[in-house]
């Protein structure tokens, strides 16, 4: 019973995604480390409200992709981004365009659970502080339940707010850091492989919680775990040597691929 | 691509749990088609050893059913198969019914040629029109088998097409039995019967077009059930190659 009412709402969820806006646009965006070209002038729309996982095999430049949406690449030196990058429209990669806001905008969840070494309650909010979000205490202790009500961790958390968010579990470290994302009120949350640290129940807790989020933000995510792109993701893109091979619904990636080399990746013929 | 491979992967065992199921049906495929051979033949001969032995060995054709499914059921389990190993498991898990069942329509036509193997010579004559759809039937069969094999998915369609000249064997049957059942009364129980073994053979090619179907699914990603000739030619065939 519960299988059909799922997916009856999945197919809710298809038939609105055609109404779906463009939120992040990529056009011919090449990265360079050093004179290596790794990316080869990828396309792709993002749409509001929807998860897109990004699979490939290891090198594929998924990942490096996804840290030109929120400019984590100008973080090595050796890396040139080129191509245009848009939110909303507008180019990222703008001189005047502010940084720090923009991650804010298009926040990020890494593959290892980083915590700042401070309390849980510190963990969440450093970001409204730092980017003036709230006024007083009372609006900070308010961002800060919301975001780990969102995030699904605060029944765990809410009577060691001071505790140290390092002394959490893996699962929980992990639901901290997207908490932390929430807190600055991002539109789009990105996420590098954010459970290949986790056991099979906290993973099935994010991949309940991105589910949930979708409402609310739009989603990257980059995965290994094709099962896990399968599961969570509305759209799925498959990057081969620098390239996007295939973009397309989920449901036809992994029932009926277009382009052979994301057949024999998706079904275990070449790593 | 008009074929679909079923090997390759990076893990042998895969391959060969793959190509377990594949062959396995296939064998299926076959100890079907032989038994409706059997049993026309059986039928068209009076021969009631022949009847008794297809009868029998219906229960080999639900055993393997059972296993097919079970391994087919592994396969989901264990690997979460993707793409066009999905549509092959999928695919595999749909056609054994249609196996079974083509199985048990052999099965009711070789009871019948036991209750009716005591024939009169002069009735030999209404066993000419079997002979023709059997023909028809067996070849049907046979394609839709290689089809599968080589999983072409042209070759699937072509045998699938060939349902129709079944249908109107079938109908010319249906007509022929009438005038019999008018010219003689006395006839009606054995022609009844023998408008059933009709009715089976044609539902055989029914099975027969929809494991076809499957095939087309398991090659080109795409649902032909439900569609007409005409229709299904045209979805076929417009398929763009990978």
């Amino acid at each position: 019973m519960n299988t059909m009412q799922v997916s009856f709402g999945e197919k809710k969820d298809n038939a609105a995604q055609a109404e779906h806006a463009v939120k992040m646009s990529a056009r011919d965006v090449k990265v360079f480390y050093g004179d290596n070209e790794a990316l080869h002038g990828i396309n792709m729309d993002i749409l509001e409200n929807e998860v897109i996982a990004f699979i490939g095999p290891s090198g594929c430049g998924k990942s490096t992709f996804l840290r030109c949406l929120n400019r984590m690449n100008d973080t090595i030196d050796t890396a040139r981004v080129t191509g245009l990058v848009t939110l909303d429209g507008k180019d990222i990669y703008d001189r005047s365009l502010d940084v720090v806001q923009l991650r804010a905008q298009v926040g990020m969840v890494f593959q290892k659970p980083n915590p700042f070494p401070k309390s849980i309650f510190e963990n969440i909010a450093y970001g409204p502080r730092l980017h003036g979000l709230v006024d007083n205490k009372r609006d900070l202790d308010e961002v800060v339940e919301s975001s780990l009500r969102r995030a699904g961790l605060w029944d765990e958390v809410k009577d060691r707010l001071e505790a140290p968010g390092t002394g959490l579990s893996g699962g929980q470290q992990q639901r901290l850091c997207i908490a932390r994302a929430i807190a600055v009120s991002p539109e789009v949350i990105l996420m590098d492989e954010p459970c290949s640290a986790l056991d099979p129940i906290a993973t099935s807790i994010i991949e309940e919680l991105i589910d949930e989020l979708k409402g609310s933000y739009t989603i990257a995510i980059v995965t290994h775990n094709m099962q896990q792109a399968a599961r969570v993701s509305d759209k799925t893109a498959f990057f081969h040597l620098g390239n996007l091979v295939e973009l397309n619904d989920t449901r036809e990636i992994f029932t009926n691929p277009q382009d052979s080399r994301t057949e024999d990746y998706i079904t275990g013929r070449f790593g | 691509m008009s074929t679909q491979r079923i090997d390759g992967h990076i893990s042998q065992r895969f391959d060969e749990e793959m190509e377990g199921i594949v062959s396995d049906l296939l064998a299926m495929g076959e100890l079907v088609t032989e038994q409706t051979e059997s049993a026309l033949f059986a039928f068209i001969r009076g021969d009631v050893a022949l009847a008794q032995d297809v009868i029998s060995k219906d229960t080999r054709i639900n055993e393997l059913e059972l296993e097919i499914d079970d391994h087919c059921i592994q396969i989901l389990a264990r690997r979460q198969p993707a793409a066009g190993d999905l549509r092959a498991v999928v695919a595999i898990m749909k056609a054994i019914k249609d196996l079974e069942r083509i199985g048990d329509q052999a099965k009711r036509i070789a009871r019948i040629a036991v209750k009716l193997a005591d024939a009169d010579e002069r009735y030999q004559k209404q066993y000419g029109e079997f002979e023709l759809i059997g023909s028809h039937v067996i070849s049907m069969l046979q394609n839709t088998l290689q089809a599968f094999r080589e999983m072409d998915a042209d070759k699937a369609l072509a045998a699938a097409l060939q349902d129709k000249s079944i249908d109107s064997d079938y109908e010319a049957i249906l007509r022929q039995n009438m005038t019999y059942m008018m010219e003689d009364p006395r006839n009606i129980t054995r022609i009844v019967e023998m408008t059933w073994v009709g009715r089976a053979i044609e539902r055989i090619g029914d099975h027969a077009r929809n494991v076809c179907e499957y095939t087309i699914y398991l090659v080109q990603g795409l649902d032909v059930r439900h569609k007409d000739d005409d229709q299904l030619q045209a979805i076929v065939q417009s398929r763009p190659k990978r």
